[in-house]
């Protein structure tokens, strides 16, 4: 699942790479958004594709929400110093968690798919929504790339990571442009999130694997860079696929989790990381 | 002179405390006690070198490991217990000498990836290490020097032992040489390497301290509470003694006692409430950052009581 995996580790890169931020709690917007599709689908009347188109709109715009008044109460105080808003987005992390287990339940639960289509070739069938997914969350990629690169809000935050205090003296209002991005970058995840459902079903421990595979694809794509972010899900999506063909998925998630650190250490810039 | 004496006293507070606590809260403060080792740890990282891990599950767990495994072949606590110290400390090396090339958010994540990548091998070798589901020591191996740790007067008695043991050399750490080039390291890297200190070399003993401390500690959990599982390698074992050290206060000797005394009872009274003893945790992290970043102790020595080590 190379696509959702690129959006969600977008997000991720797009925080770090825009405020400094490690964002820990990542993994659980994307809980969040899973959670919270599974409400608006069940809660809507109607064939499910009204239901999912729903839950595509309002689930980034809650969880966005939520992140943006994480940072607003938590993340400004802390004025972004990096090391005490790790620690501040693990209790995020916590908190965020057990609203889900005590709101949601334990239970892993469905969410209809829109559609229910099989592609048929002569020789295997192929859902059609897995297609759909992959092509919707090339989409909302070209989309974030184009709003970073062409938009003037893209500009602004561009200008943000670059030199924060010089955007202040231009009249940027910096402190907006970090609870926007904030919230961009959790509801990237909740958008992968909501695609993924129909597939995967929501629970309030799914966060885990995410952040875990978010973390080594930003890694390994350099901290912060965009472009090696797309190139390195891309990568780590398909060779999760291979690598879990030869060992067991434990085996594979050690030798991955190795790697990364190994990559942190000796080449810090990422792999495919611009030069600082 | 003053400090000595608070925490010889705090010792012997500790010691006189087991003749009149109910037994649950008898079995409660050991556990604390032995936490406390873990946690005291932590802070000669954290504290006072500004290494801010979160990997330390990965050397409680080897101290764990360590001594469970060695209980299963059949060894007692005279053996175990240095074991586990040991594989602490030569984890920590092993981890600092990769993870100290890099350092702050870095240096936070390498030590996470490798817990992460310890707790996923501790799983991967169920059929050795039991898993999630771990496995109880053998009755036998509960045994040190004659004493049968499953009894509970052993029990705290080891525990404040290695309290004790611990918390002595922590401030003697403190008061040494070594110890002021570790705050030194963290107040400002640049200026103790011009002065002449190597701060990798710094970073690297105070980081195998700690990871000796952990380890003890592990081993010290398994003998005493007779259960050794991959729970206690996993995350959550490295983010406790991160909020125990921050609630007491980071680079204070007691700190990390009071600040796991705090948070055991915490989450204890608040379990008689709700189940969501995460959120506890959650809250209690957040609001610690936000508005005591000194922790107590911390935030005491500032307002007067500057004698505090």
């Amino acid at each position: 699942m190379a696509a959702v995996l690129a959006l969600t580790a977008v997000g991720l890169s797009l925080v770090f790479g825009v405020m400094r931020v490690v964002n820990v709690a990542h993994g659980e917007f994307f809980m969040l958004g899973a959670v919270a599709a599974w409400f608006v689908t069940a809660f809507t009347p109607g064939p499910p594709v009204v239901g999912f188109v729903a839950a595509l709109v309002l689930c980034p715009l809650l969880v966005g929400g939520v992140a943006a008044l994480a940072d607003r109460l938590v993340l400004k105080r802390l004025n972004y110093d990096p090391e005490a808003t790790i620690v501040a987005t693990i209790g995020l992390l916590y908190i965020l968690q057990q609203a889900a287990l005590s709101l949601y339940g334990p239970d892993a639960r469905p969410v209809p798919a829109p559609f229910e289509w099989r592609i048929q070739l002569p020789w295997f069938g192929y859902s059609g929504y897995k297609l759909f997914v992959v092509a919707a969350a090339c989409v909302i990629l070209l989309a974030v790339w184009l709003f970073m690169t062409r938009s003037r809000a893209g500009l602004v935050m561009r200008a943000t990571q670059i030199d924060r205090d010089t955007a202040r003296a231009f009249g940027i209002n910096v402190d907006r442009v970090y609870a926007g991005v904030f919230a961009l970058g959790a509801g990237l995840a909740a958008i992968a999130a909501v695609l993924i459902v129909p597939i995967q079903q929501a629970h309030y421990l799914m966060g885990h694997d995410p952040l875990l595979l978010s973390f080594i694809v930003v890694i390994i794509g350099g901290l912060g860079s965009v472009r090696g972010t797309l190139v390195a899900a891309l990568l780590i999506g398909l060779s999760d696929g291979v690598i879990s063909v030869f060992y067991t998925p434990t085996l594979a998630k050690i030798l991955a989790t190795l790697f990364v650190a190994l990559v942190l250490v000796f080449r810090p810039q990422g792999l495919f990381g611009a030069k600082q | 002179m003053k400090s000595l004496a608070l925490h010889l006293a705090v010792i012997a507070l500790l010691f006189a405390l087991q003749f009149v606590l109910p037994p649950y809260h008898h079995t409660n403060i050991a556990r604390v006690m032995v936490l406390a080792v873990f946690a005291m740890g932590y802070n000669i990282a954290f504290g006072y070198t500004g290494l801010l891990s979160l990997g330390h599950a990965l050397f409680f767990g080897a101290g764990l490991y360590a001594a469970g495994l060695m209980a299963n072949g059949g060894w007692t606590g005279l053996a175990t217990l240095p074991a586990g110290l040991l594989a602490g400390g030569l984890v920590a090396l092993a981890v600092g000498m990769l993870a100290l090339r890099t350092a702050g958010v870095s240096f936070m994540i390498v030590t996470l990836m490798f817990a992460q990548a310890g707790y996923l091998t501790i799983l991967y070798f169920g059929p050795v290490t039991g898993g999630d589901e771990g496995f109880v020591l053998p009755a036998a191996a509960r045994n040190l020097a004659g004493f049968d740790l499953a009894t509970e007067t052993p029990r705290y008695t080891l525990g404040l032992a290695l309290f004790a043991v611990a918390l002595l050399a922590n401030l003697a750490l403190v008061r040494s040489p070594l110890g002021r080039v570790m705050v030194a390291m963290r107040e400002n890297e640049e200026r103790s390497r011009m002065l002449g200190y190597n701060p990798f070399t710094v970073k690297l003993t105070a980081l195998v301290i700690s990871g000796l401390y952990a380890g003890v500690a592990g081993a010290g959990y398994a003998l005493m509470f007779g259960y050794v599982g991959a729970s206690f390698a996993a995350i959550q074992y490295s983010i406790l003694p991160m909020l125990w050290v921050l609630l007491g206060g980071a680079g204070t000797v007691l700190g990390p006692f009071i600040g796991a005394l705090l948070m055991f009872y915490l989450i204890d009274l608040s379990s008689s409430v709700t189940t969501a003893h995460q959120m506890v945790v959650g809250v209690a992290l957040l609001a610690l950052v936000l508005f005591a970043p000194k922790g107590l102790l911390g935030t005491l020595r500032e307002r007067g009581l500057k004698w505090l080590p």
